[in-house]
């Protein structure tokens, strides 16, 4: 059933409909709303110098834009007052004006050749990667981003680039279209299934970057997100040499509008307890896509209540939600699926380490 | 143009020639289709824009609002195939085209009546096939059935592109139908020249659904054998390309924007004259951009694909060969202003509906530059930009340029008038809600927020919860306008037959008119905007 009424649903409706109704007493409020988003016009930060060279293009076609809206508006608006109808007044009649349609034909075929041939020209740079590039494999599937770096390392929804050397993901999918943009740096291209395409930059401004999946998945699409850290050369040599890098924000400051992600892809960290680490690697690693631990239901079971318990497998056998199982289902997610839901769930062989096993299995525990 | 008609049988009308319902059913009358293909259309519009204001409430704040992921996918797919394929496609040409064009042409009827009794009954079984998945799993793919997720999917996605598939043929009848009623069916005198634009709109319409149709109904069809059979097309675990998806896909769908589009141009080529009491600001330019802009819609399919990994040099030439759309598309917008130009402006609905329309417009084919231009696509392409962009276009040129047409027209369909007040504040509401809806979409999007996203970042949430508080404005605005419109229909003030001094040839005749439209044949002896009474 589309739209399932369940009475869950009709209690949430009712108290929407209790919410909106003070909504709606605080009128005064949305002004509030109004100015919050005037504040927030304007692209995202510079975090290339492309991005810089972008944003000229992008200011003179609004400049552009705003001209010729101004003519047609203003015309529209002079004209409607100007020759109103009233007593004693006449149209008058004209049929055209064969110059002033070759000039307004003339002009705006000028202006669309300069402004194609500036959007060719940035675009070329954008797709001719320096031979010199760091090479960084990606990998996208339902719902989460791989990175795989030339020393063997897999990272899940994080990626670590060095600042002011060229970049170049080659990228491809698992299963279905996803595409991969970063809006600080302007880029995007979508990943297909079957065929390998690029995309580099190079970093200029350090920090986290945010990357989405903008071609659309199904069902956990918006929570397909990544972070990209561009470091300074001391923490690049770091991770290189396999050290943990500190992403937490007073170290690496968020590039992005200086809010931090509420859901995944936030900033992993080594401190606090191991419950608390096994939270901040269900978000790192993707997991909270499709599992949550609220006992919604999203691709998979929610972890809520499930520590100790028994669980119905699909083939209608069943197994205690324990140690062993968590870790199998990690690493052989398919092997033993519960009953109500499709084998769907990638493999983390290799990605999840038994530490980092510990700390998630800690945290399924801390949720009742 | 002619005037020789009279105002003769008063009382019959083609509302009251033959009774009941089968009358309606079995009818031949290209106005009562007309009106069977406008109730029609304007239930589906109602249910798509449920659907619509579910997917806003559902992003008045991040996170779960009132429906979970699957439901939200769901509820944005429906109201973008609804709107597209059963609303926004068949709106103006079957519905008022349908209704109109045969007058303006001087007909008794369109060239082949049954073919367009056949056109609406299709239409109408395409549309209940793929709406019926409602309760049959669904469908979640969104209205573009992207490739290989639409092949992988486990809702109902079969059902809703065989649905497709039907309505095109519906496309195609009424495109032929209109083409053959232009070449052969026009009133004596009524020469190319003298054709009123909005035929010619309707006409460059109709060549393109007869050309570009049969495209999507193959697509769709492949689609449908890959599903079902397994037969490796579109996605790649089965040897297929999903880009090859994509190409077939925009084959057809660039130059249906056109079919959306043109259309509400001819429109709004009809009100802006008449309004001004003035001939249209070089009929010839206006009426060959219209050719030139279908023309160049089948050529710059690729501009939909510049990231998805179609070569460079494609990327090159479709990015240059859509520049071009710009320029026919100027030349209409200066057109109508010129217009305006030292004419006398009667500010009655249909002309605040031009206003609107020339604002809206504006702004969605100057938006589109952006998007034509390679560097600036790479970033604002599957964003909220985008949605803002065609929403201005389709909703903004296409809608409003419908309600103008309705406002405009609804004195001779019905014989009633709707009240002139209720009607210029309904129609502020609904120019006010649609900026509100849908321009905050535009900063979102330039920002980086992507579309189809049921959850997004908090940064997000003022401009979201913007956009929501417009569509509510929207509805509450076309709310309104279904209330004092049908309320007209029964008891609004009886209408002249010509009450806007109009020239062309449906006002020459009673309101409503007579089953077969004129009592004689009109005779044309001059152009459809001169209006000679200054």
């Amino acid at each position: 059933m589309f739209f399932g009424a369940d009475n869950a649903g009709v209690m949430k409706l009712y108290c929407e409909y209790k919410q909106m109704k003070s909504l709606l007493k605080g009128a005064w409020t949305s002004m509030f709303f109004v100015t919050e988003a005037l504040a927030q016009t304007g692209l995202p930060p510079q975090g290339t110098e492309y991005a810089a060279r972008f944003d000229s293009l992008y200011n003179f076609l609004i400049g552009l834009s705003a001209f010729f809206f101004a003519i047609v508006i203003i015309g529209m608006v002079v004209f409607a007052i100007k020759y109103r109808d009233r007593a004693g007044w006449k149209a008058k009649y004209i049929h055209g004006n064969t110059a002033l349609e070759i000039f307004w034909t003339a002009i705006p075929t000028v202006l669309v050749l300069i402004v194609f041939a500036w959007g060719w020209i940035l675009y070329k740079d954008i797709r001719t990667p320096p031979s010199d590039a760091m090479e960084i494999k990606v990998i996208g599937k339902q719902w989460l981003w791989q990175f795989q770096y030339e020393d063997g390392r897999t990272l899940v929804n994080e990626v670590y680039v060095p600042v002011g050397k060229p970049v170049k993901l080659i990228m491809t999918s698992d299963d279905v279209l996803h595409g991969f943009f970063i809006p600080n740096f302007r880029i995007k291209r979508d990943v297909v299934p079957g065929m390998h395409g690029y995309i580099w930059f190079e970093a200029t401004k350090e920090g986290r970057h945010q990357v989405y999946c903008t071609a659309y998945c199904g069902t956990a699409h918006s929570g397909m997100l990544a972070s990209l850290y561009a470091l300074n050369e001391k923490d690049w040599s770091d991770f290189q040499r396999g050290k943990k890098i500190n992403v937490e924000p007073a170290h690496i400051p968020l590039a992005f509008g200086g809010v931090a992600p509420n859901d995944s892809g936030a900033a992993p960290s080594s401190g606090g307890s191991l419950a608390e680490q096994g939270k901040k690697l269900s978000q790192t690693k993707g997991c909270v896509a499709c599992h949550t631990e609220d006992g919604t239901t999203r691709i998979g079971p929610s972890y809520k209540g499930l520590w100790g318990s028994k669980v119905e497998l699909a083939d209608g056998s069943t197994v205690i939600f324990n140690e062993d199982y968590v870790t199998e289902s990690i690493y052989e997610p398919n092997k033993k699926v519960v009953k109500g839901f499709v084998p769907s769930m990638p493999t983390f062989k290799g990605q999840v380490s038994a530490e980092e096993i510990n700390a998630l299995i800690a945290y399924f525990k801390s949720i009742k | 143009m002619s005037h020789d008609e009279h105002h003769a049988g008063e009382s019959s009308n083609y509302l009251n020639h033959g009774k009941g319902i089968m009358s309606w059913l079995a009818t031949l009358d290209h106005k009562r289709i007309g009106i069977m293909y406008l109730w029609t259309t304007l239930l589906f519009f109602f249910f798509g824009g449920i659907a619509a204001l579910l997917v806003r409430y559902e992003l008045i704040a991040p996170g779960q609002t009132i429906m979970t992921a699957d439901q939200y996918n769901k509820a944005f797919t429906y109201h973008g195939t609804i709107m597209v394929f059963m609303v926004i496609i068949p709106l103006i040409p079957a519905a008022l085209g349908n209704f109109f064009l045969p007058m303006q042409v001087g007909a008794k009827d369109v060239a082949f009546p049954r073919l367009n009794l056949a056109s609406y009954y299709v239409y109408l079984a395409g549309a209940a096939l793929a709406t019926s998945t409602l309760f049959l799993k669904g469908v979640d793919t969104g209205w573009t059935f992207y490739t290989p997720y639409s092949i992988r999917t486990g809702t109902n996605a079969s059902m809703v592109v065989m649905g497709a598939f039907i309505m095109g043929f519906s496309s195609i009848f009424t495109g032929l139908n209109f083409i053959v009623t232009i070449h052969k069916l026009r009133a004596p005198g009524l020469t190319w020249s003298r054709l009123p634009l909005f035929c010619w709109a309707l006409y460059a319409t109709s060549i393109i659904q007869v050309l570009a149709t049969p495209v999507i109904a193959l697509t769709t069809f492949l689609l449908f054998l890959e599903r079902a059979m397994g037969i490796g097309i579109f996605d790649p675990a089965l040897g297929g390309d999903p880009v090859l998806f994509q190409h077939f896909f925009w084959f057809y769908s660039h130059p249906a924007v056109y079919i959306m589009v043109l259309p509400g141009m001819g429109v709004i080529n009809e009100i802006i004259p008449v309004f001004s009491r003035k001939p249209m600001f070089g009929y010839t330019a206006m009426a060959l951009a219209i050719f030139g802009i279908a023309l160049v819609s089948f050529v710059v399919w690729g501009h939909h694909m510049f990231v998805s990994n179609q070569s460079d040099l494609a990327n090159f030439l479709f990015s240059l060969i859509t520049m071009f759309v710009a320029v026919p598309t100027g030349v209409k917008v200066f057109g109508w202003v010129a217009t305006m130009y030292k004419g006398r402006i009667i500010f009655k609905t249909p002309m605040l509906y031009a206003f609107a329309f020339l604002f809206v417009f504006t702004i969605g084919g100057l938006t589109g530059i952006f998007l034509a231009t390679l560097a600036s696509d790479v970033h604002l392409t599957h964003t909220y930009f985008v949605v803002a962009h065609f929403h201005y276009v389709m909703v903004g040129g296409t809608i409003m340029a419908f309600l103008g047409g309705m406002h405009y027209w609804w004195p001779k369909i019905w014989g009633r008038m709707y009240n002139e007040t209720q009607a210029k504040l309904a129609c502020l509401v609904i120019f006010l809600g649609f900026n509100v809806t849908f321009f905050p979409q535009f900063v979102l999007g330039s920002r980086g927020m992507p579309r189809r996203y049921y959850d997004y970042l908090p940064e997000f949430t003022a401009l979201n919860r913007m956009s929501t508080y417009g569509s509510w404005m929207i509805g509450a605005g076309l709310l309104w306008v279904a209330i004092y419109m049908i309320y007209a229909i029964y008891r609004g003030e009886k209408a002249s037959s010509n009450p806007w001094n109009a020239m062309t040839l449906e006002w020459q005749t009673t309101s409503p008119p007579h089953h077969e439209n004129f009592t004689t044949i009109p005779k044309v002896t001059d152009g459809p905007y001169e209006f000679k009474d200054a």
